[in-house]
Formats: structure tokens, C-alpha cells, sequence
């Protein structure tokens, strides 16, 4: 994902070097993708074998219904080892459809899917009840919960199929429990718990059984707003604690925006786009996604580093103020983004500091170096940002984990990266201030001055 | 042109029955010693004991199953049965209802898991069934008679023809009416269909086919009587003997003793379908 977003933003070497290696790491261990489908079509009705014939010949499938059904055409995608991958769309777009050929619970009328290797449309029935006791598990929209059953009970059930010991089960499925929340609850009956809590329970009972993969079938959607807001937070923190992958079904594009690391909408049964969700929302693929992603929270979609610009009023530290200055009067800034040698943010200056540095004729920029204003992430959310941005005097500066400065985000980009409209101050300083740039020709005076003066 | 026309089905039956009953005579003679020997085991043993003995057993079961006012209402009840002195006929119709019924319910409830499972079986199965619930039930004592010749046996096996249907349809019934998510959950986690069945099918489906079985006990009942005609004993004897003698009377008698019956086994059937399905709510 990081390579991703990567793509067309200023990023140090190291950065994109660092993440090179990470995905060649990934491709020496062979097995990238947890899954793999290719081609799959899902018909129902009379002949599904002429429907898919027809289709490949272009016809639409409105017009085969006398023949079948197709609820999911010609749909390709890998998902990756310990991503989210949220597939979504419209009720009757065949998501639901789809995300029951990946564990087999629908055998594809055609293509192939592949889990963690083996390809489950050509195998048995016992040795496809393996594969979903080892490699994938599944939470489902209304929690599908045995009801005659204790919380604890259901949460061990997978462990139950797989034949763990009684002693041992209830052991891990209290674990389980307690990590998502429901210490204590294990004697209750499903129906004396909130919906919520059921759906925790359902999600208890997949993590049991311990498979790298796990599907989520519109898994938060029969939840108020509020708890299914907790429960996607919940979920991402578990995700990046456990390293599941996970495929995520959801009509809920915001849900889907907020999840997935990379999304694909359907429509009609058929895949219209993969992309992360700044892709989709930047650029989307044709008009119909374009439509759906209109009414997105783009602040909460957003983040710092995918809509950043590069930062070019910089200075270094050690380059003093004489250069510092002479880079302020070139850019017309009134004030610059200090870094030292290695690129990590110190702080900023302003033109006047400067100049009386070097009207001074003082050697050490670092003395001027203000540091009133906290670097952001590039993980952090537009939405989060707004408040500093309009306390934010200059640009807020955007730092990578190790510190180094890697963009800068004016309140001008805030305000384009909301209207999907490009941003312009690329063309111009990035660092612009309330207060006027102190004049060139008094700027080139002074450095003149002192530079007469030192030689 | 109507004289001519007549499909001699009649006469296709009674041929069918002959070749029946003379092909397979050891098969229904096998079958009219279970039968008998079954019947008079519970028949014995409902029997056996002094009357109040057995009222206070009967009393006990739908205090446990329902609570202490069907307890009580089923030795008021019982005592009646004794008071209009229709106590020995009404524990033969028990028995005959009780054998009868285990049959039925052992049959209809597997065809109804098989036809649940496979809509070819089910649409097979279901005019069948039609057939054999809306038949006239005296029609059945004929055949019965023929093969199993007179005696409680006819009566028993009309019944249960008669009786099964309701247990075949409200277990298809209630297996197709399982929520389809739970069975996918336990397809999903990798259980076997057979597993499925046992865990979560039979359970969720527990309230509706209790129902079927309830249905079943009603039909077996209200069968009684006219398993009278054919010489089953019990309560219907003497109510096909008020009926030849009009003798009002004694029909009245039997018929309470029917009722009282009817009333006992339908409560206590009804509260095993509920009590299962709240055990959940009940253990809050």
C-alpha cells in the first residue's frame, strides 16, 4: 500500500527505497496474495453455461433473464496477505454473491479462486470443509449466531468443528472474547446481548478459528451508526494487531473509504474498479463511481500525505542564514521549513529573524529556529487538520515517522483536495504568510551589506 | 356415451390389494406382531398401576412440562375419565394414540429432514401427503382390515397413515425456515451437512416440528374413534357402541373421556416445543 501512495508525491529516496525492499521481501516468499480470483462468473437459473457465452459475446445481462441469472461477470482480483479489502456496491450488485465464491459456499459457474494456493473450485467436499476450517472464516450480516447456544459457545464453535478439545476451546475462545470486548459475557444467551455485541461475538467465533483470512459479509451493517463507527475502529486496531486479511463487503461507500486499503465497486455484477480509496475518489473510473463517490466525507478519505505538496520553501541548518535568506528572497516567502542534514524537521523561520541574523552578521541559523507548530502525519485525516490549519499561521508541515519533512500543507490544498479540484500553489511558494515578505531589493541590500562587509 | 365410459380404479385397487396381501403376507404378519407386541407393553404398563397411581404420573409430567396448573387440571381431569368409568378404554386409546404416534413421528420426521434437503423429494412427497391427509380416514380401515386382518392392528396403521402428514410437512417446514445465514455459518466454518443437521437445523426447527408432532398426536386421537369400527378397542368402542345402540348416554362418556385426553396430550406437547426454545431467555 505504501508504494501506492508513493505515486506522484514527493517522497525522500530512502522512503522509496525502504518500501521497494518491503515489497521485494514480499515477493521472495512466493505467496504475496492471499487470494486469488480469476475470472470468476456466478449464474443462477436454467442455463448458466449459454449465459456466459452470451456475455463474453457482449451481451448485457439484462437481456439474458430468460436464461439465468448473472450475479457476478467476469470478476479478477488479488487480495494481498494482511490487507483490507473492502468490495462494494449497491444491494443486486453481486458482492454478496462474490464474497461466498471465496469460501466456496457458492462453487463459481466459471474462473478460478485460489486460497492461500489451492484452488477451492477443484476440489472436494471434505477437503473444501478443511480449507474453510483452516484458512478462512466468515462474519456474516446478522451475526448468524447459533441461538440455543452460550456466547462462549458459539465463539469456540469453529474450534468445536475442528475438533479441539472441550477444555482447550473454551479456553482460546475466552481469549478471543476478551479481546474484543466481552469479558464476562461468555454464559449469556446470544439474544440477551445488543446488537453490537452479537456482531463482536460473530467476529469472535471467525478470529477462534484462526485463519489468515477472513470474510466480512456487510458485517456492520445491521448496526446503529454510532456502534458500527466503534466496531470499524475496532476492527482496523485488531486488523493491524493480528494480520489478518481481510475482504470486506459493504454498501456503504464511507465504511468502505474508511476500511480498505484498496476497494473494488461493483455494479451490476460486474467490478468497475480496484483502487485505493484515493484513487477511487481522486480518479474515478467512469461516471457511475464518480456519482457514488459524490456524497464520500472526503475529509475523513483524505489524508495528509496523499494530498500534500512538496515543500520547496526548505532551508538546512547549516547553510546559515545568509542562505537561508537568499532562498526566502528567491521563493518571495516570509518564512521557510528548517531541516538538518538528514532531512528531519526542526522547525520554521521567519524573514526578519533572518535578517537581523545576518544584519548581525550571526553565524547560527538554529538561534531563530521557532518551533511553535506541531508536524502532522501523513496518516492523519483532513478532517483532523482543519482546526490547526486555520491556527496555523504558515503551511502545516508534513513529517514521516522518522521525522523527516516530506510536504507541506497549505490551507489552499485543504480547500481544493474538498472540491476534488486540482491545487494550484504547486506553481507558487508553498510557505505563504498573513504578513507581507520584507521587500527583495531590502533583502538583496542587506546580504550585499554584509557580504561586503565580511570579505 | 357416459355408461361406457368408467375407469375401473376400484377394481385396479382390489387387485393391486390382493397381490399386496398374498406377496408380502410374512412382511405384514412381521409387522402385526411388533405392533401387537408393542401395544400391549404400553398397554401393560399403563394398566398396571392402581389409577391413581398413573393420574398422579400424568399429573407429575405436565406439572414439569407446564406448570402446577395443568398438574392440577389433570387430575381433575383424569378423575373424571375414572368417575364416567371409561378409565380402561381411555388407557387403551392412550396406548394405541402413544404407539402410534412414535411410529409416525419416526417416519415423518426423516422424510421431512429428506425433502427439506432436496426440492425434487419434496415435490414428490408433498401430494402424497396431500393424498393421505384428505382421503376419508375410514377409507384407510379397509386395506388395513384386509392385511392385517380385524383387531387393534388396522387401527393402528390407519392411524398412523393418517396421522403422518403434519410431521412430514412442519419438519420440512421448519428445517427450510432456519435462518439461512446460521446453517451458512456452520457451512462456512467447515461443519459437515450431518453435523449441521444435528446442531443447528434440528434445534432452530425444534419449536416448529414440535408443532408437527403435536398435530400429529391430535390426528392420531381423533383416528381412535373410528379405529373403533374395525374393533381397536378403547374409548372408540364404546363410542361406535353408543352409536348402534343410540345409546346417547354412553357416547357422551366416551366422547369426554376423548376430550379430556385430547386436552392433557396437546398441553403437554405444545409446552416441550416452548420450553426449549425459552430455555434461552429463561436462563437470564
Amino acid at each position: 500500500m505504501a508504494e501506492r501512495r508513493v505515486d506522484g508525491y514527493y517522497v525522500s529516496e530512502a522512503t522509496l527505497n525502504a518500501s521497494k525492499q518491503e515489497l521485494e521481501a514480499q515477493d521472495g516468499t512466493g505467496e504475496q496474495n492471499a487470494l486469488s480470483v480469476r475470472n470468476v462468473y456466478k449464474v443462477f437459473g436454467k442455463r448458466p453455461a449459454e449465459v456466459i457465452k452470451r456475455l463474453k459475446a457482449g451481451k448485457k445481462r439484462e437481456d439474458l433473464s430468460a436464461l439465468g441469472t448473472a450475479a457476478v461477470i467476469d470478476a479478477s482480483f488479488d487480495v494481498k496477505k494482511g490487507e483490507i479489502f473492502v468490495v462494494m456496491g449497491l444491494s443486486g450488485s453481486g458482492k454478496s454473491t462474490l464474497i461466498r465464491t471465496l469460501n466456496g459456499l457458492w462453487a463459481p459457474t466459471q474462473g478460478s479462486v485460489v486460497v492461500g494456493g489451492t484452488d477451492i473450485s477443484k476440489i472436494s467436499d471434505k477437503e473444501l470443509r478443511k480449507v474453510r476450517q483452516e484458512k478462512i472464516s466468515m462474519v456474516f450480516q446478522h451475526f448468524a449466531l447459533l441461538p440455543h447456544r452460550t456466547v462462549l459457545e458459539n465463539a469456540a464453535y469453529a474450534l468445536e468443528i475442528q475438533g479441539v478439545s472441550k477444555a482447550d476451546r473454551t479456553q482460546r475462545a475466552e481469549k478471543v472474547l476478551s479481546l474484543v470486548g466481552l469479558e464476562g459475557w461468555g454464559a449469556k444467551f446470544p439474544s440477551e446481548l445488543s446488537g453490537g455485541m452479537q456482531q463482536r461475538v460473530g467476529l469472535a467465533r471467525a478470529l477462534c478459528a484462526e485463519t489468515d483470512i477472513l470474510l466480512m459479509d456487510e458485517a456492520f451493517s445491521a448496526l446503529d451508526p454510532l456502534i458500527r463507527r466503534e466496531m470499524q475502529e475496532q476492527l482496523v486496531v485488531l486488523q493491524a494487531e493480528l494480520g489478518k486479511t481481510i475482504v470486506f463487503i459493504t454498501h456503504d461507500l464511507n465504511e468502505a473509504m474508511f476500511l480498505g486499503d484498496r476497494i473494488a465497486v461493483m455494479r451490476d455484477g460486474e467490478i468497475v474498479q480496484i483502487g485505493t480509496p484515493d484513487e477511487i475518489l481522486t480518479n474515478p473510473a467512469n461516471d457511475y463511481v464518480a456519482a457514488f463517490v459524490q456524497d464520500v466525507d472526503r475529509t475523513r478519505v483524505l489524508t495528509a500525505g496523499g494530498v500534500m505538496e512538496p515543500p520547496l520553501a526548505v532551508v538546512t541548518i547549516s547553510g546559515g542564514p545568509r542562505n537561508a535568506l537568499r532562498t526566502m528572497r528567491d521563493l518571495q516567502v516570509s518564512a521557510a521549513f528548517v531541516v538538518d542534514r538528514r532531512r528531519k524537521y526542526q522547525g520554521i523561520v521567519r524573514d526578519r529573524d533572518v535578517m537581523a541574523q545576518v544584519e548581525k552578521r550571526a553565524t547560527d541559523l538554529a538561534a531563530v529556529v521557532r518551533n511553535g507548530i506541531e508536524p502532522v502525519s501523513p496518516d492523519t485525516a483532513l478532517n483532523d487538520l482543519f482546526g490547526r490549519a486555520v491556527e496555523s499561521p504558515i503551511p502545516l508541515p508534513v513529517v514521516d515517522e522518522d521525522g523527516r519533512l516530506v510536504g507541506a500543507l497549505p490551507r489552499v490544498t485543504l480547500l481544493a483536495a474538498l472540491g476534488n479540484v486540482p491545487s494550484t500553489t504547486g506553481e507558487f511558494p508553498v510557505v505563504e504568510v498573513a504578513v507581507a515578505p520584507i521587500p527583495e531589493q531590502v533583502v538583496t541590500a542587506a546580504l550585499a551589506q554584509s557580504e561586503g562587509e565580511t570579505k | 356415451m357416459i355408461e361406457s365410459f368408467r375407469i375401473p380404479l376400484g377394481d385396479w385397487v382390489e387387485v393391486g390389494l390382493d397381490w399386496i396381501t398374498t406377496s408380502f403376507d410374512d412382511f405384514f404378519k412381521f409387522i402385526r406382531t411388533v405392533l401387537i407386541g408393542a401395544y400391549d407393553g404400553i398397554d401393560w404398563v399403563l394398566n398396571a398401576p392402581p389409577f391413581w397411581v398413573a393420574i398422579l404420573v400424568f399429573a407429575a409430567i405436565a406439572w414439569w412440562a407446564s406448570g402446577w396448573k395443568l398438574g392440577l387440571s389433570t387430575v381433575v381431569g383424569f378423575t373424571v375419565i375414572v368417575g364416567v368409568d371409561q378409565w380402561d378404554n381411555a388407557m387403551e386409546s392412550l396406548a394405541l394414540v402413544v404407539i402410534a404416534t412414535v411410529v409416525a413421528v419416526a417416519i415423518s420426521v426423516p422424510l421431512g429432514i429428506w425433502a427439506a434437503s432436496s426440492p425434487r423429494v419434496s415435490s414428490i412427497v408433498r401430494p402424497i401427503m396431500d393424498f393421505m391427509q384428505t382421503m376419508p380416514a375410514m377409507v384407510y380401515l379397509v386395506p388395513a382390515l384386509v392385511m392385517f386382518r380385524v383387531g387393534i392392528v388396522p387401527g393402528i396403521v390407519a392411524t398412523i397413515v393418517f396421522s403422518m402428514a403434519p410431521g412430514v410437512r412442519f419438519t420440512e417446514l421448519g428445517i427450510r425456515g432456519v435462518d439461512k445465514e446460521v446453517v451458512e455459518a456452520g457451512h462456512a466454518f467447515g461443519s459437515t451437512p450431518g453435523r449441521i443437521l444435528r446442531q443447528i437445523q434440528l434445534p432452530l426447527a425444534r419449536p416448529t416440528i414440535m408443532a408437527g408432532v403435536n398435530q400429529v398426536i391430535m390426528l392420531s386421537l381423533s383416528m381412535v374413534v373410528i379405529a373403533g369400527m374395525v374393533g381397536a378397542g378403547g374409548l372408540g368402542r364404546d363410542v361406535v357402541a353408543s352409536l348402534t345402540r343410540l345409546d346417547a348416554g354412553l357416547g357422551f362418556e366416551a366422547g369426554i373421556a376423548v376430550v379430556i385426553l385430547a386436552i392433557f396430550l396437546d398441553r403437554v406437547t405444545a409446552s416441550f416445543g416452548k420450553s426449549r426454545t425459552l430455555a434461552g431467555t429463561k436462563a437470564a
